[in-house]
């Protein structure tokens, strides 16, 4: 599956269906990332059975803590 | 006014922007690269009084990009609150600046912002612990406040304004934790003035009463990526921190010595429970017999007992360079400061 992630086009291994998945991909811890696709934004309690599709946009932001 | 003529052509601040700035007070916690950029930016731009709270001195390592401090600084290892203080006065000499070297726990925070009612709080933090602070103390005293953050290339901003956004805590579902920092992963400047444009802008515009961008905007710097996310959905009904029956869970500290590592510094700091001027004449007196070198200013003392080094603040803080072991910290708290 290809997505469109943060801008850049991502070829995204086959087992990966839903938002859950695909935040362990990128290693993104799920209770501080924040996931839109295709401009609307994911509630939290559902990232585990929303599931993504070819050709979605997906942003993702990840809470830093530097300054 | 000549001075701030450019700043009042543009349209949306015009004169009249200009007086509504130099009326508002900010309060800026930290003194880092954020915090000496956003008060340089706000001092510049005429604001009447800044605050600017920070535990930290100066060290060789943050003249990359604390832009407000000098080599001097470094060598006298002036606290970062007053080295700040001093170069912001330089700059624009009609600015009340309040210096506060001390570590922005629940406590300080909460007397600050109920004493001195800020119109808006700027986050130059490092770390999430005392944001979920500043969020409570924000919500509880109704004073907007700023989040920016920045590690690597990579930083976010996100204004929270209570009773109409999503708060940190409607974000956060909890603090992250082993979260890669300033130390671990490095920083390039350039994303820290990439963050504080952001914040700046919001503060500027919170004094003009203008329209706050509701947006959480994220942004590589080195990779060329940025976007703007609209966060409105996440507000939650049972937030402990900006719901109706909100808790404050971040402002219920146990009274008690607490010792923190410093992430990536080999540092643990020790924040002792009693408040106040912490006497130091037997400290003094005790590592003089002992042959042990002191160097002092009038905000510190350090000293160095075989690899540790122990910086003593008069406010009572403590920092033990050279571990991140709690327990080796609190043996040597105690034996030579206890």
């Amino acid at each position: 599956m290809r997505c469109i992630i943060n801008g850049e086009m991502i070829d995204l291994p086959a087992h990966i269906r839903t938002v859950a998945q695909l935040l362990q991909h990128f290693r993104i811890h799920e209770k501080i990332a924040i996931v839109e696709i295709n401009a609307n934004i994911i509630m939290k309690e559902t990232y585990e059975h929303t599931a993504i599709a070819d050709g979605d946009r997906i942003e993702i932001v990840h809470f830093v803590g530097g300054g | 006014m000549d001075r701030y003529s450019r700043q009042q052509l543009f349209a949306p601040i015009g004169e009249r922007g200009q007086q509504h700035i130099r009326e508002k007070h900010v309060l800026v916690i930290g003194a880092g690269a954020l915090g000496a950029a956003n008060a340089e930016t706000l001092v510049r731009a005429g604001i009447g009084k800044i605050t600017i709270i920070d535990r930290d001195y100066v060290e060789w390592s943050n003249l990359q990009r604390q832009q407000l401090y000098t080599e001097e600084d470094a060598t006298n290892r002036l606290p970062k609150a007053i080295a700040a203080a001093m170069r912001l006065r330089a700059i624009n000499g009609d600015v009340v600046v309040e210096p506060i070297v001390a570590d922005a726990d629940a406590c300080l925070l909460e007397q600050v912002v109920a004493r001195e009612r800020p119109h808006v709080i700027i986050d130059s933090t490092d770390n999430f612990d005392v944001r979920m602070i500043i969020n409570d103390v924000s919500q509880k005293y109704d004073v907007p406040w700023i989040y920016g953050a920045c590690v690597g290339s990579y930083g976010l901003s996100y204004v929270i304004v209570p009773n109409e956004t999503p708060c940190l805590r409607c974000l956060l579902e909890e603090v992250p934790l082993g979260n890669a920092t300033c130390d671990t992963v490095g920083i390039i400047s350039p994303v820290v003035h990439m963050v504080v444009a952001h914040q700046t802008a919001e503060a500027l515009k919170i004094c003009v009463h203008a329209q706050v961008n509701r947006k959480l905007v994220s942004f590589d710097i080195w990779h060329g990526q940025y976007r703007m996310i609209d966060v409105h959905k996440l507000k939650k009904d049972d937030c402990p921190s900006c719901s109706e029956r909100r808790t404050y869970p971040a402002l219920q500290y146990e009274n008690e010595t607490k010792f923190a590592v410093l992430c990536g510094r080999e540092t643990v700091q020790i924040r002792p429970a009693h408040r106040g001027e912490r006497e130091w004449t037997t400290l003094l007196s005790f590592l003089t017999k002992r042959g042990i070198q002191v160097e002092q200013n009038d905000y510190l003392l350090s000293f160095t007992v075989d690899s540790h080094r122990f910086v003593v603040f008069s406010d009572g803080r403590v920092l033990i360079h050279g571990t991140n072991d709690v327990q080796e910290a609190k043996r040597l708290y105690y034996q030579y400061l206890g």
